[in-house]
């Protein structure tokens, strides 16, 4: 999802040359061509974050549309108070890529595992998050991006991630997307661990409903209440920290509305990921895999 | 004779095998530093092996994390790790991680991974210890690299404003960083006049001759924070790898892993 983000980024990029594409010395091989192609649009700022994402409100306050590449928290919490008070305060068009999504990068520590930027980014009023499960989700997050004013975030999986959205099919990336359908139980998803949730259901015999929920901020909260009717309870499964992510958000819409549903929230449960490995093994370490969503959903 | 000599080659055969066996990356990072390290922990600093953590040991923190392995390796050699612990490098399951960590790791005394964040943490340790008259160095390693980040120059100001000479910044400066050679992205050239400027008292070396190491690490600053400018190679001792960027992310695969073993062992 990585490249094609990039890819349309270059695309778009070509006949619009206001977008900049600023990177924090980091896409070895990932922005070469734009970079090459494009060097009037392209900046590597070094390794500043902070210095970086200010000159971004800087360039966008000229008329550029300044879409920031690093990985892990980089762009995020390293330069949380420019992002807040340069940018979205003043309603910039400055676009956050952050590659690495929750333990993309397993074994490089946990400096580099992305776990609460949900939390953290969709704190912030006016910045749109986004949390695209494959491809498809990664093309039409950047198009959204794109398209809106403002401060937007994106957190990117490094590569290799299964398509969930059969080639061609249309889907609005605002709402939540039916995925797979199933009968008895309902789990909401965001981002590439939706593969676990698609492996649970095939371990449950399909008995469950699964949404892939891209687009977290502005969440669409008429979408969510539609599809929870008939439910007693939901589960939710992210990579990313249970407080301040998706489960968190939905809880949020079922406890305004005073709903008779429970929510089961699956994510890294407020602990850092100390131990290292690739993604799949710290998914199942931290109790996030098929397998702790198949437990949870037969208890009673 | 300083034990450093016969231990650097060691030390990065320690790190191929890591990183090959991992799969892991930055290799062309930890060899930039892999004699430095060995220095340091062979013959500068005074710890008590058998007692880690007693107070008035000197403390050794790596700013650029993600050249770890080389800290492993270093402690593997001096009987601090084991080789399990170091076969379990980035493996699942570990609490090695690609970039250097605490957690769990005897010998390695605070875990990096965001660049621009150990030499503020060393700044503290050193000023914290000079408020209680307590013994004992705080050794510092930043990146050249890592110099873009405003926080090292945050420290670098604390640190003279207290006339912290208990504190020592390593520069590992290999001219490189992530995307390609520094003078393409944010030049630094006369980096010891700006550490001079910014009132350190400061010395450049090189950075692959231990005894040179030594020598910049125990002289004497008194009243003044210690800056080595160490000029290093990025990727020492392997000769495709050196001031190659590739190896900043590169896993040695077979054929290269090879090679790399037999530069390491003739
Ligand atoms: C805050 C932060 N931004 C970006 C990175 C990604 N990164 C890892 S290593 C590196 C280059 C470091 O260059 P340098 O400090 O010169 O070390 P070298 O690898 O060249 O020895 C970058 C940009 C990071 N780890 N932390």
């Amino acid at each position: 999802m990585r490249n094609a983000f990039i890819e349309k980024l270059y695309n778009a990029a070509k006949s619009d040359k206001n977008i900049m594409l600023v990177t924090g010395d980091l896409g070895f091989g990932v922005l070469d061509k734009f970079a090459r192609e494009l060097p009037q649009q392209f900046v590597n700022a070094g390794i500043s974050e902070q210095n970086m994402m200010g000159m971004a409100a800087g360039m966008a306050k000229e008329g550029k549309k300044v879409f920031i590449y690093s990985i892990a928290n980089f762009p995020t919490m390293r330069c949380l108070e420019q992002i807040r008070n340069d940018c979205a305060y003043n309603d910039l068009n400055v676009k956050i890529i952050s590659v690495g999504a929750g333990f993309s990068y397993g074994y490089l520590g946990m400096s580099h595992h992305i776990t609460e930027d949900i939390a953290v980014m969709s704190a912030l009023p006016g910045v749109d998050v986004y949390s695209p499960a494959d491809k498809a989700e990664a093309e039409k997050s950047f198009d959204a991006m794109l398209n809106k004013q403002g401060v937007a975030y994106v957190r990117l999986g490094k590569g290799k991630e299964n398509d969930i959205h059969p080639e061609g099919t249309e889907f609005d990336i605002s709402k939540p997307c039916l995925i797979k359908d199933g009968d008895k139980e309902l789990v909401l998803t965001t981002g590439a661990i939706i593969e676990e949730a698609i492996s649970a259901r095939e371990k449950l015999g399909g008995d469950l409903k699964v949404y892939s929920v891209c687009r977290l901020k502005p969440i669409d909260k008429e979408a969510i209440l539609d599809i929870l009717k008939g439910y007693k309870r939901v589960f939710t499964l992210e990579e990313h920290s249970v407080i301040g992510g998706l489960g968190s958000i939905v809880g949020n819409i079922i406890a305004e509305e005073g709903l008779p549903v429970k929510v089961v929230k699956l994510g890294l449960k407020d602990i850092y990921s100390s131990k290292v490995g690739d993604q799949k093994y710290l998914r199942k370490l931290y109790g996030m895999d098929s397998d702790a969503l198949v437990t949870e959903v037969l208890k009673k | 004779m300083l034990i450093s000599n016969i231990l650097t080659q060691r030390v990065r055969q320690d790190v191929l095998e890591m990183i090959f066996n991992a799969k892991a990356s930055h290799i062309g990072s930890a060899f930039s530093i892999a004699d430095i390290v060995s220095v340091l922990y062979a013959d500068v600093m005074k710890y008590d092996k058998n007692n880690y953590k007693r107070e008035d040991r000197d403390v050794f923190i790596l700013s650029k994390g993600h050249a770890g392995s080389a800290v492993y390796a270093v402690l593997y050699e001096l009987g601090i790790l084991t080789k399990d612990e170091i076969n379990s490098y980035c493996k699942n399951g570990s609490n090695l991680s690609g970039h250097v960590s605490s957690k769990g790791v005897e010998g390695v005394e605070f875990s990096t991974g965001s660049l621009g964040h150990g030499i503020s943490v060393a700044c503290g340790m050193a000023f914290a210890r000079k408020r209680d008259a307590k013994k004992g160095n705080v050794y510092v390693l930043v990146g050249d690299g890592e110099c873009n980040e405003g926080s090292v120059w945050e420290a670098a100001m604390f640190a003279n404003q207290h006339g912290l000479d208990n504190l020592c910044v390593i520069v590992d400066c290999n001219k490189m960083q992530a995307m390609g050679n520094s003078k393409d992205i944010i030049d630094l050239p006369e980096i010891s006049k700006i550490w001079s400027a910014f009132g350190w008292n400061t010395v450049e070396i090189n950075g692959h001759d231990c005894e040179q190491i030594y020598k910049a690490l125990t002289m004497p600053h008194k009243g003044k924070p210690l800056c080595v400018i160490a000029n290093t190679i990025k990727g020492k001792g392997v000769s495709f790898m050196e001031g190659n960027i590739l190896w900043h992310y590169r896993n040695p695969d077979g054929e290269a892993y090879n090679k790399a073993k037999k530069e390491l062992t003739d």
